[in-house]
């Protein structure tokens, strides 16, 4: 796209004069790169963006840190990746853990957490599997991996999500919706397409900032008008089909089940847990965890962040109790999530 | 001699003789450098600076260097950045049991040339064997003493608004070859590190002017934390172009795949210079000229508005911040 292309993207979000559009980016790398590039600059007063649930660390329940927690302090090693380790639980963290004398591990890959596992046969290895349709089947590959050579202290304690029934639950929150990218390069548009019908509106996004110009200028102009739309303006990547040979894998390994999103509450099927058939490598089946029902920290605002009820800054912890290198809650940990990339990109020049 | 570093190597009696005859005495060879208990050196004109810095980093030889050549370089340039012609350096090795002598000669090698390149005198060293696991490797503190040029006096406190940032040239290339040469992410990319002594460099700009306000050699902590440094000790703002800084397009997409922030990446061969607007031009053609500051181009302006922060004025005409830096990305990077 040329440079006179991209000033026409950002002058369509420059002169919009029409109704007040709430527009919702789903993905948290989405969020991250809005802040990066000082998107918001460019949108007109009555457009305000939200950011939404995509950060794969943000929506993780507290209950589940508590759970990695418990089987950390059970003697098993814990394999994660980075943004995890700081996530605070009920009682503190895994780098709390850590510090005590628990195994934590931090990977790049499930790849990673199974070679990890071969080369310490005398430990009993877990990794933590959170993420959605875009993380999930190297999770399924490493189960797989780890089933096919008989890999038996490897485990996996899933806490995996999936988009549709959650845009169900945020049906209501925006006008518009900037959909993933990336989990879209996995399941394909057909999604997209069916919740125009139920009076939906999207667009699917790219990430570099003429993508996401781009994108916006559509979601504004298309999103004034007022008709439920979908246009996919990421389709050097999406393909309306998707990935199948990746969704295959995941329904071979995994199956739908109801899970809790931080903020969002228990979303019906919304989740993936292994299939009996690899009950085998089931870290809560394999180690026996107990049930256990986690408690935020009361004052911290996350789930209403998460679900676009407020801005970062409203929260009484931001930028003092809560900061990146003292979070108190998982928005502020990871780098993708809204208080973290409001913190870091200076809320004030937004 | 050839083999392995023994215990008896450091324990001060013959053996000790031997390594420091068969590895360092070639290779440091200097009217300066005596079997004496110190260096007799003349006194150098006006001012002097003196700095001294600790090397461990691992793995101790990486593409563009070793630690040798990196001791060597992270003295010369810390004298450099005040405005001091380096003179003389000492060498301390604290070496683990066990450790190949043939490795301890390419470290010397790297050492050797690299103080030649700086034109620095190598006047005094001291040898340190460390039982097995007692260190990694190979540890080298280097001590400098330099001479400072007549009316230069840069220091972090004295950017001011209307300034010019100057860079010397592409950044994070360090950082990223010793991400790399670890192997922790199984990414393969042709990245080498930019370590170099840079004096040649700060001379030919002290040649054109001597009102130079801050030179800093970006090492942990990249280019982003000097700015930070600098915008918090001079109380101004930084004010950066995202399309004028020069990073590697390979480390770009090192930086890109994991996440990380290249001016966060350590350098070992770049210079942050600041200067008055009017004279950066002619800083920018003379760095030029210098064989490790080829790339020299200016990034950015010192403001008055935000004291304390780096601003960025990103590729699509809005200005966002340049998130302040957290900690080390990296641990024993130099």
């Amino acid at each position: 796209m040329s440079d006179t292309q991209k000033q026409t993207a950002a002058d369509v979000l420059a002169s919009y004069d029409g109704r007040p559009l709430r527009i919702m980016e789903v993905c948290g790398t989405h969020t991250h790169e809005i802040f990066r590039l000082g998107i918001r600059k460019l949108l007109p007063p009555q457009v305000d963006l939200i950011s939404g649930p995509g950060c794969p660390v943000c929506v993780t329940p507290v209950g589940f840190i508590d759970e990695a927690i418990w089987l950390a302090e059970h003697g098993v090693t814990v394999t994660t990746f980075g943004d995890l380790v700081r996530v605070p639980g009920t009682k503190g963290s895994l780098a709390t853990a850590r510090a005590n004398g628990a195994h934590v591990q931090v990977v790049y890959s499930p790849i990673d957490a199974v070679a990890y596992a071969k080369e310490h046969p005398a430990e009993q290895v877990a990794f933590l599997s959170v993420g959605f349709e875009t993380t999930v089947p190297a999770a399924c590959l490493a189960a797989e991996q780890a089933l096919q050579d008989g890999v038996s202290n490897f485990s996996l304690l899933t806490a995996n999500k999936t988009m549709p029934n959650a845009y169900q639950a945020l049906k209501g929150s925006a006008d518009v919706f900037l959909y993933p990218g990336h989990v879209h390069a996995i399941t394909g548009t057909a999604l997209c397409e069916d919740l125009v019908q139920q009076g939906v509106s999207g667009v699917l996004a790219g990430f570099t900032a003429k993508e996401l110009v781009t994108a916006l200028a559509v979601a504004v102009r298309k999103g004034g008008e007022g008709e439920p739309f979908f246009v996919n303006a990421y389709p050097r990547v999406v393909k309306p089909e998707g990935t199948p040979a990746a969704v295959a894998l995941i329904e071979k390994v995994m199956e739908p089940c109801d899970t809790e999103w931080r903020g969002l509450g228990v979303i019906p099927q919304s989740g993936l847990r292994l299939r009996e058939a690899y009950a085998t490598v089931d870290a809560r089946k394999v180690h026996g965890i107990p049930h256990i029902e986690g408690r935020a920290n009361p004052a911290c605002r996350c789930g209403e962040v998460l679900r676009g009820d407020c801005k970062p800054s409203d929260c009484p912890v931001f930028g003092k109790g809560c900061t990146p290198l003292h979070p108190v809650g998982a928005c502020m940990v990871s780098g993708e999530g809204a208080c973290s990339a409001y913190y870091q990109y200076g809320g004030s020049l937004q | 001699m050839s083999g392995q570093v023994t215990l008896a190597m450091g324990a001060g009696g013959k053996q000790t003789a031997e390594l420091i005859d068969s590895v360092f005495a070639a290779r440091f060879s200097s009217p300066l450098l005596t079997a004496d208990d110190a260096a007799v050196l003349d006194r150098p004109a006006g001012r002097i600076a003196m700095s001294t810095d600790g090397f461990i980093v691992s793995p101790s030889f990486f593409p563009g260097g070793n630690i040798g050549k990196l001791s060597i370089c992270g003295t010369v340039n810390d004298l450099s950045c005040m405005g001091a012609r380096p003179r003389y350096l000492t060498c301390a090795f604290v070496i683990e049991e066990g450790y190949p002598l043939d490795d301890l000669r390419l470290i010397a090698d790297a050492m050797a040339a690299t103080a030649q390149e700086a034109g620095v005198a190598l006047v005094a060293g001291d040898t340190k064997v460390a039982g097995r696991g007692q260190v990694d490797g190979v540890f080298i503190t280097t001590t400098g003493v330099g001479e400072i040029v007549d009316g230069a006096a840069p220091a972090g406190a004295k950017a001011q608004p209307g300034d010019a940032i100057i860079v010397t040239g592409d950044v994070g290339r360090h950082g990223c070859t010793i991400l790399l040469a670890r192997d922790d992410f199984g990414i393969e990319a042709d990245v080498t590190s930019d370590c170099a002594p840079l004096w040649s460099s700060v001379e030919a700009m002290l040649d054109v002017t001597r009102d130079v306000h801050v030179i800093r050699d970006a090492t942990r902590g990249g280019v982003g934390t000097v700015l930070y440094e600098i915008a918090s000790q001079s109380n101004v703002g930084i004010s950066l172009n995202a399309a004028d800084i020069p990073v590697d397009p390979t480390v770009g997409g090192v930086c890109r795949m994991l996440g990380l922030e290249p001016l966060y990446l350590a350098c070992e061969g770049r210079l942050v210079v600041i200067a008055p607007k009017d004279v950066a031009p002619a800083l920018v053609e003379a760095l030029r000229g210098c064989p490790h500051s080829q790339g020299a181009t200016i990034i950015g302006e010192v403001t008055a508005e935000r004291p304390g922060w780096v601003v960025m004025n990103t590729e699509i005409g809005t200005q966002t911040l340049l998130p302040q830096p957290t900690g080390e990305l990296l641990p024993r990077i130099c």
